[in-house]
């Protein structure tokens, strides 16, 4: 634990021998509200590692901003421990804490120009002023507002504002940056063009970013890792392809993209697979961990784009069922199938118009859905 | 026809009030500057006859109840500065829920009426009142200490009665501002003396600016404080020409002193204005 080796594992998953540069142990807050106790964080433990790009994701009431304002300090947990780097800084004021805040609505002061909204933080570290000039002047250029030193910032736009206290908050080399659903209020065009400026930066600056948001397509683009919450807890900790591609949960599974339900009886058991029976000439595999009995009942996701929609049975050891196309949507890049099982259940496809897709199945067609086994996965 | 009433609508909205303030204002003032440069007495009549003459003796004779009214006005909008401001900053901040029943207990007193308030405090204050008497009586103050008819009185009556136009503004300022910008503060490095004075004092000047135009006008015109809890040396320029009005009947006199105090007022508030009203104060004030 207190040594501390070269070299990380995996790009972007937090190496376990190094010390984090965030760590959130066993934390609870609770509220007390109309004099009922309301706990907003149920017992998050989180490390997040050196320069990693990471997302608390989650609905709103989750939990994820209520974990971030006790990193930044504005909240006390009621239990558990907040670490940076390894200190305890659980009751440490925000202004004694070497880590700054990207606001949601960006907080700048309406009274400041952009140049003392920037300086204000080493103003306050009392740095000297010809270091502060410097360190302003190469901040601005970095977020692209050279020449705009003097606006206030009513007179600016949303992303140029928002600029603004991104460069307010990295001007002071902060050992992490927390952004608080940063992009919320800018329109689309802009958002996405902001996403890919703050990967950037990040990449410039080399500083840990944790980034707090409601919008998974946001946080599976940007992070490193997500933590995905609901009411007050992690469900899942991993990298963007894998929360995407194994969900953990149920929640995660309906919470990350489109994903389809699949319950099932499990008729046998090979190895690391159980078979599942659903109706009488589908076949459904599934990996499994752990104990899973003939007779279970057990729950699959697979994604829609996983799905190949047939009119013909496939062969193979593909997992298949056999539905009715109960509706077609074109969506110019690809085609969003609505399929009916016998069961009930009913599976979303996406399909790519690719110039070799053969396959036009109409509303009312027999299909068969095939998937390979290991693109769905097992809940728990 | 209806882009020609829509190029009536704000005049028809404006009418009302304009018509009120040209009969209640415009024609009074107009009068009242008249009436200033005539000469003549109440028993024969006045002629106007560009009798500059009672400018120069309003002057001459009154520039001492007129510094004196100004310093007065001045001084009580400082105390209600230093009184209200905690306040203002207390409900605005620390009012949570109650905010409005705090608000309504500020302006409480004052549906009593201005005179009856005043006259209280003359009760309050006077030589063996409830404040002094017992003072006195246990050798804590003089025989001889008083406060009525010293400026104290007056200043003091002033300054609690135009204090809610002090304290609703700065309100208004403090309750403004957002939260979130008082904790980018703190994060970026500021503790709680830093972010009052680099942040929430700057974004209340605007409220402060307010409060002193509303509360230094009336002071400084008042009769009423100076009447009935001053004493002679406490004469105010309002005493004056209600005194010139009333009582001697020198109705150009009292009107050129009306004009005279009016222009030095309104001076005041374009040199005040020019001065602290622009938003390059609150970036000085910000540094």
């Amino acid at each position: 634990m207190t040594e501390i080796q070269a070299g990380t594992g995996a790009a972007g998953v937090a190496a376990s021998d190094q010390v984090p540069a965030i760590e959130l142990d066993e934390v609870v807050k609770e509220y007390v509200s109309h004099g009922e106790v309301v706990q907003a964080v149920k017992g998050v433990s989180l490390a997040i590692g050196e320069g990693e790009f990471f997302s608390l994701l989650g609905p709103s009431g989750c939990g994820k901003t209520t974990s971030m304002r006790m990193i930044a300090g504005f909240e006390e947990p009621t239990r558990g421990v907040v670490r940076l780097h390894g200190q305890d800084v659980t009751n440490v004021p925000p202004n004694k804490r070497d880590i700054n805040m990207v606001f949601q609505s960006y907080a700048l002061f309406p009274h400041m120009n952009v140049w003392d909204n920037v300086a204000f933080g080493l103003k306050r570290k009392k740095i000297p002023d010809g270091e502060i000039r410097q360190r302003v002047g190469e901040m601005l250029e970095i977020v692209d507002l050279v020449g705009r030193e003097k606006r206030r910032p009513r007179e600016m736009s949303g992303g140029q504002q928002q600029r603004v206290a991104l460069a307010r908050a990295l001007v002071n080399r902060p050992r992490a940056l927390l952004l608080d659903e940063p992009l919320g209020a800018l329109d689309l065009k802009l958002r996405q063009h902001m996403q890919i400026e703050l990967k950037r930066i990040q990449r410039e600056v080399g500083i840990t970013f944790v980034y707090v948001t409601h919008d998974q397509s946001e946080a599976l683009t940007m992070s490193d890792r997500i933590a995905v919450m609901n009411d007050g807890l992690v469900e899942q900790l991993a990298g963007p392809r894998e929360i995407y591609e194994r969900p953990a949960t149920k929640f995660v599974a309906g919470f990350i993209g489109t994903s389809n339900l699949l319950g099932g009886v499990v008729r046998a058991v090979n190895g690391a697979s159980a078979v599942l029976a659903l109706g009488p000439s589908d076949r459904v595999v599934v990996p499994v961990q752990g104990a899973v009995a003939e007779g279970d009942t057990v729950e699959l996701t697979v994604r829609p784009e996983k799905i190949t929609i047939s009119t013909e049975q496939p062969g193979g050891d593909l997992s298949m069922v056999e539905g009715t196309v109960s509706e077609v949507v074109y969506l110019g890049t690809y085609n969003s199938y609505a399929v009916a099982l016998a069961g009930g259940a009913e599976i979303t496809v996406f399909q790519q118009n690719a110039h070799d897709s053969t396959t036009t199945a109409e509303r009312g067609d027999t299909v068969w859905l095939s998937w390979q086994p290991q693109h769905s996965y097992a809940l728990q | 026809m209806s882009r020609v009433r829509a190029a009536l609508t704000p005049y028809a909205l404006i009418f009302p009030g304009g018509v009120w303030l040209a009969i209640f204002f415009v024609v009074p003032t107009v009068v009242m500057l008249s009436l200033s440069l005539q000469s003549g007495n109440v028993a024969d009549g006045f002629v106007f006859t560009w009798n500059w003459q009672s400018y120069v003796d309003g002057l001459t004779n009154y520039h001492d109840q007129i510094i004196r009214s100004l310093v007065y006005g001045l001084a009580a909008t400082v105390i209600q500065i230093i009184i209200g401001f905690p306040v203002a900053y207390w409900i605005a901040f620390k009012g949570g829920r109650h905010k409005s029943i705090y608000l309504f207990l500020l302006l409480l007193p004052f549906l009593v009426s201005f005179v009856l308030r005043t006259i209280s405090w003359q009760f309050l204050l006077s030589d063996n009142g409830m404040l002094l008497g017992p003072l006195k009586n246990i050798g804590l103050l003089p025989d001889d200490f008083r406060i009525l008819a010293t400026p104290y009185a007056v200043i003091g009556g002033l300054a609690y009665n135009f204090l809610p136009f002090m304290v609703l503004p700065m309100y208004v300022a403090l309750e403004r501002i957002d939260p979130r910008v008082l904790e980018a503060a703190n994060d970026l490095y500021a503790g709680k003396f830093q972010t009052f004075l680099r942040v929430v004092l700057p974004l209340s000047l605007p409220g402060v600016f307010a409060g002193v135009l509303m509360t230094f006008v009336p002071a400084s015109s008042d009769y009423v404080n100076a009447s009935v809890l001053g004493g002679t040396s406490t004469t105010m320029i309002g005493n004056v020409i209600q005194n010139q009005y009333l009582v001697t009947q020198d109705y150009p006199t009292a009107s050129a002193l009306s004009f005279t105090l009016m222009a030095l007022l309104l001076l005041g508030i374009f040199a005040y204005a020019k001065a602290l009203g622009t938003e390059d104060v609150l970036e000085v004030a910000a540094r």
